[in-house]
């Protein structure tokens, strides 16, 4: 039951001591890249004063802002040669955060990929459906890179293409899929349209559900319609993508790979750690990273630790669904949205006026972007015609940065709410 | 002639006509005729009203987005083919039609065909050549209701 028991079921002081020991080896390798080697000389920090777990917290924080104005080598801490492969976050344009790999990084990233599928029973005679976009977002290839060292018969769907999704599945026996929540409720319509029910007429035992945050009742009514066991799967593409923290069997927590991530969770208002089981900011530091370590990033995503032994036997904590966001990023349809990307797009169009909103609803099991734009009162020359093209040019405009199709609804100057002190640009109307 | 409109953006939703109309109606404005426009979400209000400017003037004040758009108020005869001949013209000589409303000035006997055309100067001389009247402005605030006297 377990890919590695040593590892995964070892005391935990034997995991906090080797814990210590990647530490100060990652510390010491990420001193070589331009932004730790300037940070650490800058606040006088020696990696050879890192002499305990505590130590870390010597270390000032890394934020998604100096990967971005570090973009594209300034964390590098291998030559270029030794990378062999590159990954970037989902969704943004313009400044997107590019995370670089040593052969080295992906074997280790593989290996917890893998060992989070063989947790859930995947083996070698599953057949996976990796229904995720290949590419720069991490989750595909991530994903498929684990299947393969499990040895499962992989699938290597993409996203996208319901029909052939669900003939896939018949045709070649399917018994898992890596899938985004939101699309898999969307599946459901799709599998009713071709009269084909998954709890019949497919193989289906699990699926992992990953790239966006979702509720227990959401889990519920994907296992209840597919006839799987549910698996919630977390990552991101600064601590390599999918595999940081998996489900286990028990499905209560998402064990956080210890080995390869030290764990904090702080409170980010005061920057100072939490209790143990309280809610706060997740701040991650790679472990085994070679070509791009990254020390004490913060996630920006708010969860916490569930206190206590889990019973599978695992000693890797275990973090509880994300609750949110400490920044105001977005996620749709697995894609990354921050209103900043929005508000940019709008203010370089002639004819929108001063003010938006963001609205997300859920339509049946499709979640939905509305844009109300305020129109520019100059603009008006009392043409239809006009606004209308205002209005499809919007449209154009944001899902070319942003991947995703918004509504877009041209409101009268004024119309929108004014707030005051800092504007409300998103209303979230989801509910499960 | 030009004829000026009142077009209003508005919302696709209840409440901004009636506001559009309680403006008007605080500032005893007449409003000879009016069509709405939508397209899904929003719209625009278009009113041919006696006195645009004040109307303008007033619902803005209110903080409506508004636009004076020069139309072609026509004069044509009250009865069946009355529209047809100035329509045919119009297509004969290529001119395109954005928007379009028409209203009684004397039952049986004369309309008022309002136009919104790209080709404003252009269809003003065809009309003319054709021996069509129309109306500016001012024309058509002094329209007398004729059809009372008639009674």
């Amino acid at each position: 039951m377990y890919w590695e028991e040593a590892i995964e079921t070892m005391p935990r002081e034997k995991l906090e001591a080797l814990q210590l020991e990647r530490l100060k080896k990652s510390v010491e390798k990420a001193s070589g890249s331009i932004f730790y080697g300037d940070l650490f000389k800058k606040i006088g920090l020696d990696p050879k004063g890192i002499t305990s777990l505590e130590d870390i917290r010597k270390i000032p924080f890394t934020t998604k802002d100096d990967l971005r104005e570090h973009w594209p080598y300034g964390f590098l801490a291998v030559p270029k040669d030794d990378l062999v492969r590159m990954h970037s976050s989902s969704g943004t344009t313009g400044r997107a955060t590019v995370i670089f790999h040593t052969q080295s990084d992906i074997d280790e990233w593989t290996n917890i990929v893998a060992r989070s599928m063989y947790m859930t029973g995947m083996r070698r005679s599953d057949v996976f459906q990796n229904m995720m976009t290949y590419g720069l977002f991490t989750g595909g290839l991530g994903f498929h890179y684990g299947a393969e060292k499990v040895g499962a018969l992989i699938i290597p769907a993409g996203s996208g293409n319901s029909k052939r999704q669900i003939q896939l599945m018949q045709d070649f026996g399917t018994t898992t899929i890596h899938i985004i929540p939101s699309y898999a409720l969307h599946l459901t319509s799709v599998f009713e349209e071709v009269g084909v029910d998954p709890r019949r007429d497919t193989q289906l035992t699990r699926a992992f559900l990953g790239a966006e945050p979702h509720s227990e009742k959401t889990r519920k009514k994907i296992e209840e319609f597919y006839g799987v066991k549910a698996y919630n799967s977390y990552g991101l593409s600064e601590m390599d993508g999918p595999g940081v923290a998996f489900e286990c069997p028990h499905q209560n927590g998402m064990h956080l790979w210890e080995d390869n991530f030290i764990l904090e969770i702080i409170n980010p208002d005061t920057m100072e750690p939490v209790a143990e089981g309280e809610e706060g900011e997740m701040v991650l530091t790679t472990l085994l990273r070679e070509g791009m370590p990254i020390l004490r990033y913060r996630t920006k995503d708010l969860t916490r630790v569930i206190p206590g032994p889990c019973e599978c036997g695992r000693v890797h904590r275990r973090i509880e669904r994300i609750k949110g966001r400490t920044d105001d990023m977005l996620i749709l349809k697995g894609v990354n949205i921050f209103p900043i990307q929005i508000e940019k797009k709008l203010m370089d169009i002639p004819g929108v006026g001063t003010n938006f909103l963001i609205i997300l609803e859920r339509e049946g099991f499709n979640d939905l972007m509305i844009v109300r734009v305020e129109v520019g009162r100059e603009f008006f020359s009392g043409d239809l015609k006009q606004l209308e093209a205002l209005r499809r040019r919007i449209v154009e405009e944001l899902k070319s940065d942003i991947l995703i199709t918004p509504k877009v609804e041209l409101v009268e100057p004024g119309a929108l709410p004014k707030s005051e002190g800092k504007a409300v640009r998103v209303v979230d109307n989801r509910e499960d | 002639m030009i004829a000026y409109q009142l077009s209003i953006f508005a919302e696709n939703k209840p409440g901004r006509l009636a506001k559009v109309t309680r403006i008007l109606k605080k500032g005893k404005i007449n409003i000879r005729a009016m069509t709405i426009s939508t397209s899904d979400a929003f719209g625009v209000i278009n009113a041919l009203v006696e006195n645009p400017e004040s109307a303008r003037a007033l619902l803005e004040k209110e903080g409506l987005t508004v636009s004076l758009k020069e139309v072609i108020a026509v004069v044509i005869e009250d009865k069946p083919g009355g529209l047809d001949g100035l329509i045919q013209l119009l297509f004969e000589q290529g001119i395109n039609i954005e928007n379009a409303y028409g209203f009684v000035l004397e039952s049986r006997k004369k309309a008022v065909f309002v136009v919104d055309v790209d080709q404003l100067d252009q269809t003003q001389k065809i009309l003319k050549n054709a021996g069509f009247e129309t109306l500016d402005t001012k024309a058509l605030s002094a329209i007398e209701p004729f059809h009372y006297m008639n009674y």
